[in-house]
């Protein structure tokens, strides 16, 4: 596989700062409370989602997680509609119905965030099997953290796909964290990869850094995409913040947090691109005004628009 | 019109549904080489191939999020869980996502989706192999529940819950598999939410599906020599449930019986009960009846005294006879 020029790179950059000002803006405007509900967010795993999608068209799926703004946004979803959803506006993708936890966005093949851990790995599971039915060359990409593993979900999708072959890539992102639990507590092995073994599937780890995922993600789509079959993917990565916003992190210790902070795949991706001369500290400057002003446009069209009515609530449970 | 056996009506219809539109295919524990458990999927998989009779491994939980993720991109998957007991080990698949997957996601996704598996006793399987669980699936916004009691309802009902957009969870049971019936040689369907008067009657109206129709006919045969005249609903659809039909036939009757094997607490005629008290209790000369199983598991050795039968329907109705307001 060629190694992305520069045009490229500046592009996985400009995404990986969308999904951090997106999340870092949905904290303060949650914190407002003009959020309801629960918000989960992404910070310090944005590189998971860009070297991954970078590989993706549209027509591609991806079933995430209850921490999944940054695949929705990686994969293309118009950021407008999408934070009128998270504002629960009717202009929202999922006419405010889902919020956060279930963003949707069906034309860029984004299956939903998912509620429930490990919910959605058979049903992208299930995008694969479709696209092997209907003879397209279509990929299904299954996004989810090592708690999911833990799930019979996850199991009984891996085994299923390795039986059939299907064209899917199993993506965990291990930031070591399932809700308030470390990795110790609810895992008997260090490495994700391992659990592949059982289901004598390829498995591939790498780390938090964007061009490693997109190296390897890149490898096993198109594997999935020549009929080659699943492989599974661990990303170690670390959570900055607690399992959601407001999570005060206080079974974790004030030290562990920081250190957390301090691999910053961002921050680091942009060191290694102004020692490369790709960019430079003006143009990064000028990436992060951009990116901004088009979030808060998102913010203020999601503000301007009016909730769903009382009356429609009843409308479409069936069809 | 032809005679043929209830499981083999079910053949029929997934057979038919699969010829009739390439999206439809087949898929569970044993449904493919094997021919599915009870038979009902034989000569599928020889006819229509691996790719559209899909053997699964023992995953119940993962088949059926894999078929709805597949119904949510163009697929009609038809779902064989291979007792009803079973379903249980799917309920995040069923409840949290395919209930909800339309609706939650604001239209921009359907699964047209049918759950088919058969419920009940007759086979002193147990407690863990003779359940009625349809009232957990009427309690979910999202979901239809269709139970048949002949091989002629069940043909139609399935090829019209193949057909429908909506997720189905289609309940067979197991005593009817091998029933006898006639049915048409061309092809035909029963609508969705409608339910058929299997008798027609003055008295009482009693109100079932799947097995406990052919007991209240039963009963309803010993309560003419008495000189009752029952009305039989078979409801068909238990959600959406066809009110009309029956708020007609208690408009004529004023008494109300309901009938499942199920266990009565809970169950459906709680809701028909209900909802009669709530919309016509003026219109009732009596008390409403309800029969159920009892409030425990299913009985491995005492199965013929815990599932309901043609006698508790007797004595359900004699019992509203007897009493007025």
């Amino acid at each position: 596989m060629r190694k992305p020029g520069k045009k490229k790179l500046i592009e996985f950059y400009t995404w990986m700062t969308k999904i951090r000002k997106t999340e870092e803006k949905l904290m303060e405007v949650f914190s407002n409370g003009e959020i309801l509900g629960f918000l989960h967010v992404s910070i310090g795993q944005e590189a998971a989602p860009v070297g991954i999608c970078a590989h993706l068209s549209d027509l591609d799926y991806i079933a995430t997680t209850h921490r999944g703004h940054g695949h929705a946004i990686a994969k293309g979803i118009d950021l407008k509609y999408a934070m009128a959803e998270l504002f629960g506006k009717k202009e929202g993708f999922c006419m405010g119905r889902s919020g956060s936890m279930h963003l949707a966005d069906k034309k860029h093949g984004v299956m939903g965030a998912n509620g429930i851990v490990g919910g959605g790995i058979p049903i992208a599971t299930g995008a694969a099997f479709a696209a092997r039915y209907q003879k397209t060359d279509q990929v299904a990409v299954a996004t989810f953290g090592e708690g999911a593993t833990g799930e019979g979900a996850f199991h009984e999708a891996l085994n299923f796909a390795a039986i059939k072959k299907l064209p899917i890539v199993y993506v965990c992102e291990n930031n070591g964290w399932a809700e308030f639990s470390p990795q110790s507590i609810h895992m008997p092995i260090k490495d994700v990869i391992s659990r592949a073994t059982a289901y004598n599937m390829p498995a591939v780890q790498v780390s938090n850094d964007v061009l490693e995922i997109y190296e390897a993600a890149g490898k096993a789509i198109e594997r999935a995409r020549m009929g080659g079959g699943p492989t599974l993917l661990e990303i170690k990565c670390d959570r900055w913040y607690g399992h959601y916003v407001g999570d005060a992190q206080k079974y974790r210790g004030k030290e562990a947090v920081e250190k957390a902070m301090g691999k910053d795949c961002l921050l680091n991706f942009e060191a290694t691109l102004l020692a490369d001369k790709v960019l430079q500290k003006k143009d990064i400057e000028k990436i992060g005004v951009q990116v901004q002003s088009e979030i808060d446009e998102a913010v203020d069209f999601a503000r301007e628009c009016p909730f769903p009515d009382p009356s429609e609530m009843m409308n479409g449970l069936y069809i | 019109m032809k005679d043929i056996r209830y499981i083999f009506a079910i053949k029929e219809a997934m057979e038919e549904e699969m010829e009739r539109d390439e999206n439809v295919f087949l898929i569970g524990e044993d449904v493919g080489i094997a021919g599915g458990s009870f038979g009902a999927s034989r000569g599928l998989y020889d006819k229509f191939g691996p790719e559209r009779v899909v053997d699964t491994p023992i995953s119940e939980l993962g088949f059926t999020s894999i078929a709805a993720g597949a119904a949510s991109c163009g697929l009609r998957p038809i779902v064989e869980i291979m007792f009803m007991d079973f379903v249980t080990c799917c309920m995040d698949s069923i409840v949290n996502q395919i209930a909800k997957m339309r609706y939650m996601f604001g239209n921009q996704y359907s699964v047209p989706i049918v759950v088919r598996m058969p419920e009940g006793g007759g086979l002193n399987a147990g407690p863990q192999h003779s359940q009625c669980l349809e009232a957990w699936f009427a309690h979910v916004p999202g979901l239809k529940v269709v139970m048949a009691s002949t091989p002629y309802d069940v043909k139609g009902l399935l090829k019209s819950s193949i057909r429908d957009d909506n997720p189905v969870i289609f309940i067979e049971n197991k005593t009817l598999h091998a029933m006898k019936g006639s049915i048409p040689e061309e092809d035909f369907t029963i609508p969705l939410g409608k339910a058929d008067i299997k008798r027609e009657g003055s008295d009482v109206t009693i109100v079932t599906a799947s097995r406990m129709v052919h007991e209240s006919l039963k009963a309803a045969d010993v309560l003419a020599e008495e000189g009752i005249s029952v009305e039989v609903i078979d409801l068909m659809t238990i959600q959406p449930w066809d009110r009309e039909t029956v708020f007609n036939s208690i408009g004529k009757t004023h008494r109300l019986v309901t009938a499942h094997e199920a266990v009565k607490q809970f169950g459906f005629g709680a809701e028909i009960s209900a909802v009669v008290a709530e919309e016509m209790l003026d219109e009732l000369d009596a008390p409403i009846v309800r029969v159920g199983a009892p409030f425990v598991p299913a009985s491995y050795s005492l199965e013929k005294f815990y599932v309901p039968g043609a006698d508790d329907v007797k004595n359900a109705v004699r019992k509203t006879m007897e009493r007025s307001f």
